[in-house]
């Protein structure tokens, strides 16, 4: 586990939030890598959606950065084989909610292809796709189906929290060898939720991991980020939950053992026993639905390795087993109340 | 090299032109007076409807995707104003505000499902991508690019199975054409003969990428010719033109024939959804449809010629303000779903997922 990282030099004072950051991993990494080439809905000439994009089509050419139809299953494909071929292809999926038509050449195509080959190919690209909620979105433009991938034996999947890490992170799977799965809490875009939804937003400016620096770096896969340090117990989160824990913790008082655990495969599984050990109580929350969410992973591994060592039974606080609703947007999400309640339940334990 | 396989001549078969031909003879439909003035008021009802949803966007009391349909009404009209409702079943995706509206939903319950509200169609739960009306055999609303094409091939399935004399119509637009499911829809409702038409609503843009950028073959109604599906191209900012093609692709249907491909050229004068500048295309060209192709104007023009008065077109207007604005009334003050909605029609059993109970703070905050 790392500490939360910083920039070393002095343009460690430049801010960015979320997109700027992910804009900025691309730039670099088709600047320092002929074989990387970025392709989606809307990517190229338009920018994307969220305007990850941005600019890049302009300065690269269309021949790395570029337009597709809307065809998830075929994107996804193209990029398997590209992949296999030795390049080193970058795919957008626009919404995590449209990734399922794609869903049959992730699972039975780019997470296998290592091992049905015997190591004779590989499937080294990515899949970026901005998931969860908060953005009244309905049912098919909120989901958070991590699970769905971290079920999959042959992928990683991987959440940023924050702009600094999105870039660290985000540099760091298209570097990776294996199919990354790089899902971007789109609430979280331009600023950090605190999950008081009445609240005005507040920008990624005022945050100290807006700080991004300059140039190329990478966060390694499977190390969680310890975002505060406390002894009333563990609290495992990840993507836009981590800032609503944080703020729910801070106005509540309790010192929580906060870890971000930015990627969920490979998993930092020490740090949470480390943590878990010193705290005797664990809190998982995450926006999915709760059965066989990743929280259910999460507290079968916290049990079966540090059972006697827990004061309490693993809390989970997710989403509900429904549809994510439209109008029902803030009933569902798993927000300060649910938390706090929660927190208070797990320390009387 | 093998022989190619020795199948009927397409002499045996419908031409794939055969619709087409027979739609180029005569591309008018011979409305009466009162027809002109019913697709008039309906057209002019999708407008307003979908301006003042603009407004209540705007205001913060519609939130998150809103696609109108503002450029596109003819398309709706011309169709299903030819459409049998007690048997024809429509089935469109995301920009679904107008197909409701064209087949005589309640503004109301449209309106209030923008909103969010309890009493939506969908209870708010849906919004303004997912609705539905099983009264109006109305199959949504559906918010994946491309899915509901291959439900239709469902719908059109069942039609068949029942005997019960009816049509699928299902829409999508020139971005959905280039997804996957719907050529294996397309595969399929050839081979069964199915009762459906397949309509691709071409606005030229999907989201912000226009058909040449994204498709190899951007004459939308060649593309089911692999699977012998005739086809047929239409001016989509013309009402009269749309339901002419509307009776010759019905017929060929409803006698059994199989699948009809159209393709309706059209455009949408707003962006893509609320959030979208529309960057991607010039001035110019949103101007030149506003104002010479408009589909309103169009059949305005027609009522005036045949000499209807210019105060009863005032009457229209008036009329259709007031239903509107007792749209967004209704739409505003409605109550919001309570919290324990969250869990209602999830299954249809009672719902056992092992959530617990909501705090009813979480709500109330």
């Amino acid at each position: 586990m790392t500490a939360p990282a910083k920039g070393a030099d002095a343009s460690a004072e430049r801010r960015l939030n979320m997109i700027e950051a992910i804009n900025e991993a691309l730039d670099i990494m088709l600047a320092r890598d002929p074989d990387v080439m970025i392709f989606g809905e809307d990517v190229g000439y338009f920018g994307g959606v969220f305007r990850a994009t941005a600019g890049l089509q302009a300065k690269y050419g269309k021949t790395r950065v570029f337009d597709t139809p809307i065809s998830e299953c075929g994107i996804i494909a193209a990029a398997i084989g590209m992949g296999a071929y030795g390049l080193r292809p970058v795919a957008e999926i626009q919404f995590a909610d449209y990734i399922y038509p794609g869903l049959d050449q992730i699972v039975s195509e780019a997470a296998r292809i290592r091992y049905r080959s015997a190591g004779e190919y590989t499937a080294p690209l990515t899949v970026r796709s901005p998931f969860g909620g908060g953005i009244f979105g309905g049912q098919t433009h909120s989901q958070s189906p991590e699970a769905m991938f971290t079920h999959v034996a042959g992928l990683k999947t991987v959440i940023p929290s924050t702009p600094h890490d999105a870039k660290g992170l985000l540099i760091a799977a298209i570097e990776d060898n294996d199919p990354v799965i790089f899902f971007e809490p789109k609430r979280i875009y331009n600023g950090p939720f605190s999950g008081f939804y009445d609240r005005p937003v507040e920008p990624w400016k005022r945050h100290p991991d807006s700080v991004v620096p300059e140039g190329h770096y990478r966060i390694p896969l499977g190390e969680a980020r310890r975002v505060s340090e406390g002894e009333a117990m563990t609290v495992l989160a990840y993507g836009t939950m981590v800032h609503v824990v944080d703020a729910v913790a801070r106005e509540k008082g309790i010192d929580i053992d906060l870890l971000d655990l930015r990627t969920l495969v490979p998993l930092d599984i020490e740090a949470i026993a480390r943590s878990v050990e010193r705290t005797g109580r664990c809190m998982v929350v995450h926006e999915a639905t709760r059965t066989s969410g990743f929280g259910a992973e999460l507290a079968a591994l916290v049990q079966e390795r540090m059972f006697y060592h827990l004061e309490a039974p693993v809390m989970r606080v997710t989403g509900f087993d429904t549809p994510y609703p439209h109008s029902l947007e803030w009933a569902y999400f798993p927000g300060p109340v649910r938390i706090g309640e929660a927190m208070d339940r797990l320390l009387q334990d | 090299m093998s022989k190619p396989h020795d199948s009927a001549p397409d002499a045996q078969v419908p031409s794939l032109r055969s619709l087409q031909d027979q739609f180029a003879s005569n591309t008018r439909y011979p409305a009466s007076a009162d027809e002109k003035l019913a697709f008039y008021r309906q057209m002019l009802l999708i407008r307003r409807f979908e301006e003042k949803a603009g407004q209540l966007y705007g205001l913060g009391l519609i939130g998150g995707f809103c696609h109108l349909y503002i450029g596109q009404e003819a398309v709706a009209i011309g169709l299903q104003s030819a459409l049998n409702p007690e048997v024809d079943s429509v089935i469109t995706g995301y920009r679904d505000h107008g197909h409701m509206l064209a087949y005589g939903i309640d503004p109301k319950i449209i309106m209030a499902e923008l909103t969010g509200r309890h009493s939506g169609i969908s209870r708010g739960k849906g919004g303004s991508m997912h609705m539905f009306s099983t009264a109006h055999k109305f199959y949504g609303g559906h918010g994946i690019v491309g899915a509901q094409v291959a439900l239709g091939g469902g719908l059109a399935l069942a039609h068949q199975y029942n005997e019960d004399g009816g049509l699928c119509l299902a829409y999508f637009g020139d971005g959905a054409a280039n997804q996957g499911q719907v050529y294996e829809t397309f595969n399929m409702a050839a081979l069964w003969k199915l009762p459906i038409v397949f309509v691709v609503e071409n606005n030229r843009y999907a989201m912000g990428t226009a058909v040449e950028r994204s498709s190899a073959e951007t004459e939308f109604h060649r593309r089911g010719a692999a699977f012998r599906i005739p086809g047929m191209h239409v001016d989509g900012m013309d009402v009269l033109q749309v339901r002419q093609a509307a009776e010759v692709a019905f017929a060929y249907v409803r006698d059994g024939n199989g699948p009809v491909l159209m393709e309706c050229s059209t455009y949408r004068y707003r962006g893509h959804s609320m959030s979208d500048p529309a960057k991607y295309r010039t001035r110019e060209e949103v101007q030149e449809f506003k104002e010479q192709r408009d589909p309103i104007e169009a059949i305005k023009r027609l009522l005036v010629e045949d000499g209807t008065a210019e105060d009863d077109l005032r009457a229209i207007d008036k009329e259709i303000r007031a239903i509107v604005a007792a749209a967004a009334d209704f739409a505003e003050t409605s109550p919001e779903p309570e919290p324990e909605e969250l869990y209602t029609d999830v299954l249809v059993d009672s719902y056992s997922g092992s959530a617990p109970a909501i705090p009813a703070a979480e709500h109330a905050r």
